[in-house]
C-alpha cells in the first residue's frame, strides 16, 4: 500500500543513480576493449611478423623509428613496436628484460658497458656468424674500435653498433680570434686551463669552459676518468686495489673541479650535456669538452653558432690521446622467439643502406654517426659536416678502450670501468664530487669517502 | 544592564556595526593571502603552458624568454607528427587503468564503509587501522615481489595487472573516505527506511547514495587521479602493449638535445582528462570535501 502510493518521482529516483552508474561501467568494458585494440595497434608482441624492441630515446633513434614502419616493414612485412624511454630508464628495463630473460623485447640497445657482462651471463646473442651470412652487411666496414668495444672476451660480437661517439673539445673559432687566442692542434689540459682563464669573460656572462658536474656515471664521471686517465690515474689497478685516492686520481680531479670553479659554467653541480649544449649555442661558454655527437647539433641547421666552433682532440697529460669510447648499439636477447627478424631489423638498422637513407630522408646532419668507415668517404656526409667529420673520425679511431691509462687495468673500459657494479659506483662518487664542485667538501674528503666504495667494489674481485 | 536590555537583533546590528571596518581588512587579507596561494599553485601550470607553445630553442633559453615566438611544434611532436609514436594507445591504457580501478574501488569501498559506519562491525576501529597499515608499506618495497608473482603468471605488460594494482592501492583510501562520509547520513533516514521495511539494497540506493553522492563523487576523483597519475608500477611492470601515458611522457627527456617544450605539450595534454574530471565534478566535489573526512 505505502508502495503503491508513493509518488513517481520517489519511484525514479534509484534510476537516477544506476543510469550514471551503468553508463560509467559500460564505458569502463568499452574502454577494456579499446585497450586491447591499443595494444593491436602496438603490435602486440608475441604475433608472426613482429618484433619488440626498446631504445633509448635519442634523436638518431628517434629518427629510426620514424623511418622503420615506411621502409624496413614495407621492405619485410615484419613490423616493429618500438618502446623508447630515457637513458637511466631504458638500462633498467633492459637490464630487467635481459636478466630474467623475460623475453618482452626481441632487440634493446646497449652499448659498449654493458657488453662484457651481459655476454659473461649468456643474456645475448652472438651476431658474428648471423653478419657473416648476411651478403652485403660488410662488418669489416665497422669502426675498428667500435667493434672490438662490443666484442666480448670470448672472442663473439654481440652488438652491433647503430651510433657511435668519442669525446673532443670544442671551442668558439670566433671568439679566439676576438682575443687573440690560439687553440693548439693537440692541447693539454695545462693549456686548456689557461686559454679557459683568457676566454673568461670574452662576452658578458661568458665562462671560459664547459664540463659536465651533474652527478651521474654516465654525466661528470665520463669527462672526469679520461681526465683521471690521462694524468696517470686509475679507479682499480690490475690486481683490484681500489686507487680512488691515490696521488693521482686526487690531482686530476683537484685540476677538474677548480677548472669548473674559477672558469666553468654557471651552476656547474646541476649542469650535464643537455646544460652545456645550450650554454654553448648561447655563448656562455667559449669551451666545451664532450661528446663528439655534440658537433651535430652545434653545426647543424638552425644552431646560432653554427660555423663558428672548432674541433681539437681531447686534451691529454701523460697519455697521447684520452677520448672516451661510446656507442649504442642493437643487442638481441637469447629468449628472442623472433631471432630471424631481429636480426632482419637490425642488420638493416646498422647497414650501410640505412645511413645513405638517413642521410637522403632526413639530411646528412642527422645520420648517426661514428660506426661505419664509408661514412666518412661518403661526398654528401663529408660535404654537411665538414667542421667535425674529420675530427670525429680522428677522435673514434684514437680510442684505445683496452688501455686508456698508464697502467694496466683489470678491465674494459675509458669513461668507465667494465664491470656491473661500475653504475652504482660512479653515480656515488659522483654526488661526493658534486658537492665538492658546489664548495661543500673538498675534493681529498671527497675522494677519501669514495676510495670506501670503491674498496668494497673492489673485495668482490680479488 | 543596557546589553541586557536590549532585544538579540538589535545587539547583533550593534555587533556587527561596531566590528565591521575590522572584519573588513581582515576579510581583506584573507583574500590577499587566498590569492597569492592560488596564483603560487597556478604559475607553474601557466609556465608549462607557456612552454609547451614555444619552440625547443626558445624554451631552453635562460633566463626565460617570455615573448618568444609561439608554435604547436610540441604538439605536433606528441601526436607523432611525422611518423613519432602515437599517444592514443598509451592514453587508452590509462583511461582503462583508471576507470574500471575505480569502479572496482568504489564496489568494494562503499559496502565496506557501509559495514564500518552504519552497521559497524566488530573492532571496526580494529578494521579501519588495518586498511590504513597497508598503506604505511612503502610502495617501492613491494616492486620487485610484484613484477616476480607478475612475471611467473604471465600478467607482465597487462593491463588488467594495473587495474587490480590500482584498485588494490586506492581501496584503503576509498575506504576512509567513505566511512566518513557514511557517517553523515542521518541514522533517523535509516531508521524511517526501516520501519518502511526497506531492505539493505533499497536503502543503500535509495537513502545512503543520495546523501553520499558528494562523498562518492570526491572518492571516485581521487581515485582516478592517483591511477592517471601513478608511474613507479606502470614503468616496471609495462612495456610494448599496456604501457601508460605517464610512462609515455617520460619517453619525451633525453640525455641528448632539447626536449622542455615537448615535454610540456605532453604534460599538457595527459593533464586534460584529470582537469575535465575535476571539472565535471566540480560542483559534487565541494560538496563532498566540505563534508566527512575533510571537514
Amino acid at each position: 500500500m505505502t508502495t503503491s502510493s508513493s509518488p513517481p518521482s520517489r519511484r525514479r529516483r534509484p534510476l537516477r543513480f544506476a543510469r550514471p552508474a551503468a553508463l560509467v561501467a559500460v564505458a569502463g568494458l568499452l574502454l577494456s576493449g579499446c585497450a586491447g585494440a591499443g595494444g593491436d595497434e602496438l603490435g602486440g608482441g608475441s604475433g608472426g611478423h613482429t618484433i619488440n624492441v626498446l631504445m633509448v630515446n635519442n634523436p638518431q633513434m628517434v629518427d629510426l623509428q620514424k623511418l622503420t614502419a615506411e621502409h624496413f616493414t614495407k621492405e619485410t612485412g615484419i613490423r616493429v613496436n618500438f618502446t623508447m624511454l630515457p637513458e637511466d630508464d631504458v638500462r633498467d628495463k633492459i637490464s630487467q628484460d635481459f636478466s630474467s630473460q623475460a623475453g618482452e623485447y626481441d632487440v634493446a640497445t646497449i652499448s659498449n658497458y654493458e657488453i662484457p657482462f651481459y655476454a659473461r651471463n649468456h643474456w645475448l646473442v652472438p651476431l658474428n656468424p648471423l653478419a657473416a651470412k648476411t651478403p652485403g652487411y660488410d662488418q669489416a666496414d665497422v669502426l675498428a674500435p667500435i667493434r672490438k668495444a662490443l666484442t666480448a672476451s670470448d672472442g663473439n660480437l654481440y652488438a652491433e653498433p647503430f651510433y657511435g661517439e668519442s669525446s673532443f673539445l670544442m671551442y668558439r673559432k670566433d671568439i679566439f680570434q676576438a682575443k687573440g687566442l690560439k687553440m693548439p692542434a693537440h692541447p693539454t689540459w695545462q693549456q686548456v686551463a689557461t686559454l679557459a682563464a683568457e676566454a673568461d669573460g670574452a662576452k658578458p656572462g661568458m665562462k671560459g669552459i664547459c664540463l659536465r658536474g651533474e652527478p651521474g656515471w654516465g654525466q661528470m664521471i665520463a669527462p672526469l676518468t679520461t681526465v683521471v686517465n690521462t694524468f696517470g690515474g686509475t679507479w682499480f689497478t690490475k690486481d683490484w686495489k681500489a686507487e680512488v685516492n691515490s696521488p693521482a686520481f686526487t690531482k686530476a680531479t683537484e685540476f677538474y673541479v677548480n677548472l669548473l670553479k674559477k672558469h666553468g659554467e654557471a651552476g656547474a653541480a646541476e649542469s650535464g650535456f643537455t646544460e652545456c649544449l645550450n650554454d654553448f649555442e648561447q655563448s656562455k661558454v667559449a669551451m666545451w669538452y664532450d661528446a663528439t655527437s655534440a658537433a651535430g647539433s652545434l653545426d647543424g641547421a638552425g644552431s646560432p653558432v653554427a660555423g663558428k666552433v672548432g674541433y681539437v682532440p681531447a686534451p691529454v697529460e701523460q697519455t697521447k690521446n684520452s677520448g672516451w669510447l661510446y656507442s649504442w648499439a642493437f643487442a638481441m636477447q637469447k629468449a628472442s622467439t623472433h631471432q630471424a627478424d631481429a636480426w632482419k631489423f637490425i642488420s638493416w638498422a646498422t647497414s650501410k643502406g640505412y645511413l645513405n637513407l638517413a642521410g637522403k630522408e632526413l639530411g646528412w646532419s642527422r645520420v648517426p654517426p661514428g660506426t661505419r668507415n664509408s661514412l666518412y668517404t661518403n661526398p654528401a656526409y663529408i660535404k654537411a659536416s665538414a667542421a667535425f667529420a674529420g675530427a670525429t673520425q680522428q677522435a673514434l679511431n684514437s680510442a684505445t678502450p683496452d688501455n686508456p691509462g698508464v697502467q694496466p687495468r683489470p678491465a674494459t673500459g675509458i669513461q668507465f670501468v667494465g664491470i656491473p657494479e661500475f653504475a652504482a659506483l660512479g653515480d656515488r662518487v659522483s654526488q661526493n664530487l658534486s658537492s665538492a664542485i658546489a664548495g661543500q667538501t673538498s675534493v681529498p674528503s671527497a675522494l677519501n669517502e669514495s676510495q670506501k666504495l670503491a674498496a668494497a667494489v673492489a673485495a668482490h674481485y680479488r | 544592564m543596557s546589553a541586557a536590555t536590549m532585544t538579540p537583533a538589535a545587539a547583533r546590528a550593534a555587533s556587527a556595526a561596531g566590528s565591521r571596518p575590522g572584519k573588513r581588512r581582515t576579510g581583506v587579507v584573507w583574500s590577499v593571502v587566498a590569492w597569492v596561494v592560488g596564483v603560487l599553485f597556478v604559475l607553474p601550470a601557466l609556465w608549462m603552458l607557456l612552454t609547451s607553445f614555444h619552440s625547443e630553442q626558445a624554451a631552453a633559453t635562460n633566463p626565460p624568454s617570455l615573448a618568444a615566438p609561439l608554435t604547436l611544434q610540441g604538439y605536433r611532436e606528441f601526436f607523432g607528427a611525422g611518423g613519432g609514436l602515437s599517444p592514443w594507445p598509451p592514453l587508452l591504457n590509462s583511461l582503462t587503468a583508471s576507470v574500471m580501478s575505480t569502479l572496482l574501488v568504489l564496489a568494494l569501498a562503499i559496502p565496506a564503509a557501509y559495514a564500518l559506519s552504519i552497521k559497524p562491525v566488530k573492532k571496526w576501529s580494529d578494521v579501519m587501522f588495518f586498511f590504513l597499515s597497508t598503506k604505511m608499506l612503502p610502495a617501492v618495497a613491494g616492486l620487485l615481489p610484484i613484477y616476480l608473482i607478475a612475471e611467473n603468471i604471465h600478467m607482465l605488460d597487462n593491463i588488467w595487472l594495473l587495474v587490480i594494482l590500482y584498485t588494490s592501492m586506492n581501496l584503503p583510501i576509498a575506504v576512509w573516505m567513505m566511512r566518513s562520509f557514511l557517517a553523515e547520513v542521518p541514522v533517523e533516514m535509516l531508521e524511517a527506511a526501516s520501519i518502511d521495511g526497506a531492505g539493505l539494497p533499497t536503502v543503500l540506493t535509495r537513502i545512503v547514495a543520495p546523501v553520499a553522492m558528494p562523498g562518492i563523487a570526491a572518492t571516485a576523483l581521487i581515485s582516478f587521479i592517483f591511477s592517471w597519475n601513478e608511474l613507479l608500477f606502470a614503468r616496471v611492470l609495462t612495456g610494448v602493449v599496456a604501457g601508460t601515458s605517464p610512462v609515455f611522457l617520460t619517453g619525451f627527456v633525453t640525455s641528448q638535445g632539447l626536449f622542455l617544450a615537448k615535454v610540456c605539450a605532453a604534460a599538457v595534454c595527459i593533464s586534460l582528462p584529470v582537469l575535465i574530471a575535476g571539472f565535471a565534478a566540480q560542483d559534487k566535489l565541494v560538496q563532498g570535501l566540505s563534508l566527512g573526512a575533510v571537514k
